[in-house]
């Protein structure tokens, strides 16, 4: 009975507790009965422990960290420290580098996103309206999609030049074969009773797209969006290292090579806002489609 | 007179890497208009092949189906087909899962518009008096899965009726549901189909079922399915499915059509 009760909250909403009992169309909204607001008061109280854990754990890492580089316990020259990296960070945002830098991979990271988005999208909506092309394109679409994919960049510097070209070729190689198998898939396993109920109705192929399969894969569309946004910013890293000279993955190596650890810190703790931020984008994007 | 619809020869198979299964044998019969026909048979006789084949998408591979003497794959717009799940589309309200076979049919006569044009708000005002009519007025806005499992079905009756087919196929529409909620809806919709006038096909494994709802019964035999017996109903111009069980008829159909099911299982 309880856990009935818990289950339906924590999939109704995860990140508010409703002051109230949220919905207003039953009786017992006016007057939440003793048990209810115990149950609130109980995971609301979860809830925030969770919020201060989540801060204490980052709080209590930079404080340990801080400490032992500035009591020589960590070698800060090696492993940089928080104070230094916010003296780097303040230096390179005075330049405006550092907005530069970030601003360049961003938009390649979208870029190839979006390019991943169309082919993956179109190409498993081909496969699917064709189903010899699927059957005969499977094994080469498995070997590509387990491909280790840094292994092209080389290849792609040499076909397309050191450019803005070969980092969002490399992304989109990174991304989109398992976008394409993860839409196809779920393409074909589109309830056939739904497909037949279109079919009954006098709907073509096009109906049977529009009506049902792109409808009822929204969820999987979003699901493998959020998976090719990360992939995304993989390739472009990795294009970066090979063939750029701006990006957050051009200054990690440059500040390798340089030895300046606290760029290459700064560079990657950027990286973890940005897939931060995407993650939250994606997220919105969800909620708006709810 | 040519009949309403008319199955001449029918025989289907399917077919695999492992050989091939007769699923229908020579079957033959015609339907009145305004006819209630149902269809038993043991499972996996091809009852449902048989529907398949009256819908038009699959092509007989053997003998003819007319309808009004127009081959049936050419009027498929005249019939409907009302499947054993309700197949509503979680994703729309009710309203749009009933309108779901007109915006269909309006796409495929102007196929080249690139945005589905909008209901006529006719069309719309009809689908909203229709769902007053059968008791779902007030969920035109619901999504599906706030609904009973008999309001779905009505709802799904809905979507076929707004078709405004001459002929419907039901497959097995009431199996998913539990058996009270089974009693009221095949009366609910039976009725309905009654008050419309409609020639309807009900295909199913319930006998009671069957003897409750139909005007005529056809047994068919295990697979490959070939029709075994015709049993006419006469309930004395009795349609209501609930007070047919009661008269005494009732057993005596039943017990009729068990026999002929049990007579050819041996």
């Amino acid at each position: 009975m309880k856990a009935d009760r818990d289950r339906k909250y924590s999939a109704a909403d995860r990140d508010a507790v409703p002051e109230a009992v949220p919905d207003s169309k039953t009786p017992e909204a006016k007057a939440p009965s003793a048990a209810q607001l115990d149950y609130l008061r109980r995971t609301r109280l979860v809830r925030s422990q969770v919020r201060i854990c989540r801060v204490m754990v980052f709080v209590l890492f930079l404080a340990l960290w801080e400490l032992g580089a500035s009591t020589g316990a960590v070698d800060d020259f090696i492993f940089s420290s928080p104070s230094r990296i916010a003296r780097c960070f303040w230096s390179m945002a005075q330049d405006g580098s550092i907005f530069f830098h970030t601003g360049v991979t961003l938009w390649e990271t979208v870029l190839s996103f979006l390019i991943t988005s169309a082919l993956g999208l179109t190409l498993a909506i081909l496969l699917w309206a064709c189903p010899v092309l699927s059957q005969v394109a499977e094994p080469y679409l498995m070997m590509l999609n387990s491909l280790p994919k840094s292994a092209l960049a080389p290849l792609l510097i040499v076909w397309l030049g050191a450019n803005l070209r070969t980092i969002v070729a490399s992304a989109v190689s990174v991304a989109v074969f398992g976008s394409i198998m993860t839409l196809f898939t779920s393409f074909s396993r589109t309830d056939p009773d739904l497909i037949r109920l279109v079919r009954s109705l006098g709907g073509g192929k096009g109906a049977v797209l529009t009506k049902v399969l792109l409808p009822s894969s929204i969820p999987l569309l979003i699901n493998s969006m959020k998976v090719s946004l990360g992939l995304c910013l993989v390739g472009v890293i990795i294009g970066e290292f090979l063939a750029a000279d701006a990006g957050l993955g051009y200054l990690i190596i440059y500040g390798q090579q340089t030895f300046s650890m606290d760029q290459v810190v700064l560079s990657i703790v950027l990286l973890c806002l940005i897939s931060a931020l995407f993650f939250q984008g994606i997220s919105l994007l969800e909620r708006r489609l709810h | 007179m040519t009949p309403f619809l008319e199955i001449s020869g029918v025989s289907h198979s399917y077919h695999t890497l492992e050989g091939e299964t007769k699923a229908l044998s020579h079957i033959s019969f015609t339907v009145q208009k305004g006819e209630f026909l149902a269809i038993v048979g043991p499972s996996g006789c091809g009852k449902t092949t048989l529907l398949t084949l009256l819908d038009g998408l699959v092509l007989p591979e053997e003998g003819s189906i007319r309808l009004e003497g127009q081959p049936v794959e050419s009027a498929r717009r005249r019939i409907g087909y009302m499947f054993q799940k309700d197949c509503l589309f979680e994703w729309r309200s009710i309203l749009e899962n009933v309108s779901l076979g007109l915006e269909i049919r309006q796409r495929a006569s102007s196929p080249h518009s690139a945005p589905a044009p909008p209901l006529p708000p006719d069309a719309q005002e009809e689908l909203l008096s229709m769902l007053k009519t059968y008791g779902l007025a007030s969920f035109a806005g619901a999504r599906p899965s706030e609904l009973s499992g008999g309001m779905r079905q009505r709802a799904a009756l809905i979507r076929t009726l707004a078709l405004k087919p001459d002929l419907l196929l039901l497959d097995e529409p009431f199996s998913a549901l539990d058996y009270q909620t089974r009693l009221t809806v095949c009366d609910d919709i039976c009725s309905i189909l009654r008050s419309q006038k409609k020639t309807a096909i009900l295909v199913t494994h319930d006998l009671s079922e069957a003897v409750s709802a139909a005007d005529r019964i056809l047994v068919l035999s295990a697979r490959p399915g070939s029709i075994r017996a015709e049993i006419p109903l006469d309930f004395a111009g009795e349609t209501s499915p609930i007070r047919r069980r009661n008269l005494p008829e009732f057993s005596k159909y039943f017990n009729q059509v068990w026999k002929e099911m049990q007579s050819h299982e041996s």
